[in-house]
């Protein structure tokens, strides 16, 4: 999977399988090419030494939480670290601006104050160096409470009492370009009416308003009919997220030699399409970065029985 | 991933995900993925007609409200407005509020109460000014922007508290509203009556400030009793120079009459509305409302 391949999968496109693989990634499929019954043995031999472990997701809540926490005691306590709300703030003075809110604000606007453009670009710069995404799953507090109403579904779901419809993915590409032609054309930041973001954000930091019942709204609308729905198939801020982190050198990368394809980490991802490498026989390459639309949460990292799935920067081997 | 061999890969396992590229697809998976089709179409119909919900008019017909000093025009604070709260952090009597959902569009935008908390200009640099990342509130609009007529100030208004310093004039161009005169019969001046005691009751937690006391500490209303031979709260408590005085006209049976009047330089910042000690406030602040209007 190359680069232009990685992004048409995040826009909505269905992964395909790879034309062209390395020969040493052939070797390896080729290799792993066994009966059932040494496979089993194989599996079974990874399984008793499979240390479960929530690394990632325990760090990743503490550092969502603090931020959240921050902003929150910032204004409560007057500490006036970080003043504002995840959609414009002030981190000790300096302008940090959501790069989606600013996207809406400067299409319905048309008009760009310096502030806004130094923000902008601040948090641009920003979540280039820290993976686009990983916005969404290490600062977005909807993020969190989807998580938590996640896994009631998943336990709803065991019990066959609901089920989860699955949309086409290609829906949040279609929401981006229509809020976005929704913001140039009305001169109204319409996506932030509904954004479970800015409302969960300003309640936690203004107090509570009725806006929090659309929000309880969506997350009973995911416990009952579909998984995540909010994030896989409508957010527009994880698409322009996605975009940036396209650019990213921090990403997670899948080795094929220590995988043995369970798909653990498909079970619990966010956005399993970016897992389709891990699938027997799909990767082209010993080594693979997962495509931008992966929010960096680490869930499959800590899942993965054999340490296939790991955290990666670009070009850091290679400076070493 | 670079090297040129043509030959596919191994056999791939069935699994869940929509087989992509040229197989000819199963009835039964044509028949799902024409399932997920439609559902998508109408959760895109469904989410976007609720963002839309904005534009009813149950939304848009609601009491305008007051907005914080420097705010654009309505629809151009509402589109450059990106909700996140900064001015309400900076403003030292808090009078500054974030809209809910039930205002449509305005939901996260700024506003004042100002029969709650008015702003005062406790922070003589009209903080909540700076402290806005994108403009929608500002010291000087863009000339691109537009200023409805009455809206601009005649001359920089002149802070009361400032009266004595270099400069004492407030850094702000255009008005945010106008106070009138709403209920004349309720008020007391105009009956000719005095006020005594505290203007709005015990139980009310609103905070002005009270220069001669202490300049850079706005203290509960509460604390502050009142004692006036003719109620003139209003007049006094305003924190602008020359925006309202106290009209006095001698009847033809010789009985002095008073009626307080607003002048030009009423920016609408609401304190005369907080201060009337009558319920509810014989002087209102009319919203986004020119002068002369």
């Amino acid at each position: 999977m190359d680069g232009f391949e990685r992004l048409r999968v995040m826009f909505g496109a269905a992964p395909r399988k790879p034309l062209v693989v390395t020969p040493e990634a052939r070797q390896v499929h080729s290799l792993k090419r066994m009966t059932k019954a040494e496979f089993e043995a194989m599996k079974e031999h990874a399984r008793a030494h499979k240390l479960v472990n929530h690394k990632w997701r325990n760090r990743r809540w503490l550092v969502l939480i603090v931020v959240n926490l921050l902003f929150a005691f910032s204004f409560w306590l007057d500490i006036q670290i970080l003043e504002g709300a995840l959609t414009a703030s002030r981190f000790v003075g300096f302008h940090l601006i959501d790069l989606n809110s600013a996207l809406q604000v400067m299409l319905a606007h048309k008009h760009i104050i310096v502030n806004l453009f130094i923000g902008t670009a601040t948090v641009f710069v920003l979540w280039v160096l820290l993976g686009g995404r990983s916005f969404c799953s290490w600062v977005c507090p909807y993020h969190l409470l989807a998580e938590w109403f996640e896994w009631l579904h998943l336990q709803l779901a065991a019990r066959k009492w609901v089920s989860d419809h699955e949309f086409h993915r290609g829906t949040r590409t279609v929401f981006w370009i229509a809020f976005s032609l929704l913001a140039l054309v009305s001169g109204y930041t319409i996506f932030e009416t509904l954004s479970p973001t800015g409302i969960l954000s300003r309640a936690l930091i203004y107090g509570p308003s009725l806006a929090l019942g659309w929000v309880l709204l969506l997350l009973v609308f995911e416990v009952v009919y579909a998984r995540r729905a909010w994030c896989r198939y409508v957010c527009p801020i994880g698409l322009t997220y996605g975009m940036v982190g396209a650019l990213s050198p921090l990403r997670v990368e899948y080795r094929l030699e220590q995988c043995f394809h369970e798909g653990d980490c498909r079970k619990v991802c966010l956005v399993p399409h970016v897992l389709d490498v891990v699938i027997k026989g799909r990767a082209a390459a010993l080594k693979t970065p997962l495509g931008p639309d992966c929010t960096r949460c680490g869930l499959c990292i800590d899942v993965c029985p054999s340490g296939a799935l790991g955290f990666d920067v670009k070009g850091l081997q290679k400076l070493l | 991933m670079n090297d040129r061999q043509e030959q596919p890969v191994a056999p791939v396992a069935p699994s869940g995900a929509p087989a992509g590229g040229g197989r000819a697809q199963a009835p039964v998976r044509k028949q799902a993925a024409r399932r997920r089709f439609i559902r998508s179409a109408v959760m895109i119909g469904g989410v976007l007609s609720l963002a839309m919900l904005g534009y009813l008019p149950l939304a848009s017909a609601r009491k305008p409200r007051l907005r914080p000093p420097g705010a654009l025009e309505e629809h151009d604070l509402l589109s450059s407005c990106i909700k996140c709260g900064q001015c309400v952090q900076v403003c030292p009597v808090a009078a500054i509020r974030l809209d809910d959902i039930d205002s449509g569009f305005g939901v996260g935008v700024p506003y004042i109460d100002a029969r709650q908390q008015a702003c005062d200009f406790s922070c003589d640099a009209v903080q909540c000014i700076l402290a806005c990342p994108t403009g929608s509130l500002t010291y000087r609009k863009p000339a691109s922007l537009k200023t409805r007529a009455g809206m601009l100030l005649a001359q920089s208004p002149v802070l009361k508290a400032k009266e004595k310093d270099p400069e004492p004039t407030l850094n702000l161009a255009e008005r945010i509203g106008v106070a009138r005169l709403a209920r004349p019969e309720a008020c007391l001046a105009v009956q000719g009556r005095g006020f005594k005691g505290q203007a709005r009751g015990p139980e009310y937690y609103g905070r002005l400030r009270y220069v001669a006391i202490d300049r850079w500490r706005p203290m509960p209303v509460r604390e502050h009793p009142y004692d006036r031979d003719l109620c003139n709260l209003c007049v006094t408590e305003c924190p602008i120079g020359d925006a309202i005085t106290m009209a006095e006209r001698v009847d033809g049976d010789g009985r002095k009459r008073y009626r307080p009047l607003v002048r030009e330089q009423c920016v609408g910042c609401g304190v005369c509305e907080m201060i009337c000690p009558v319920e509810p406030a014989a002087i209102v602040v009319a919203p986004r409302a020119p002068w002369g209007a």
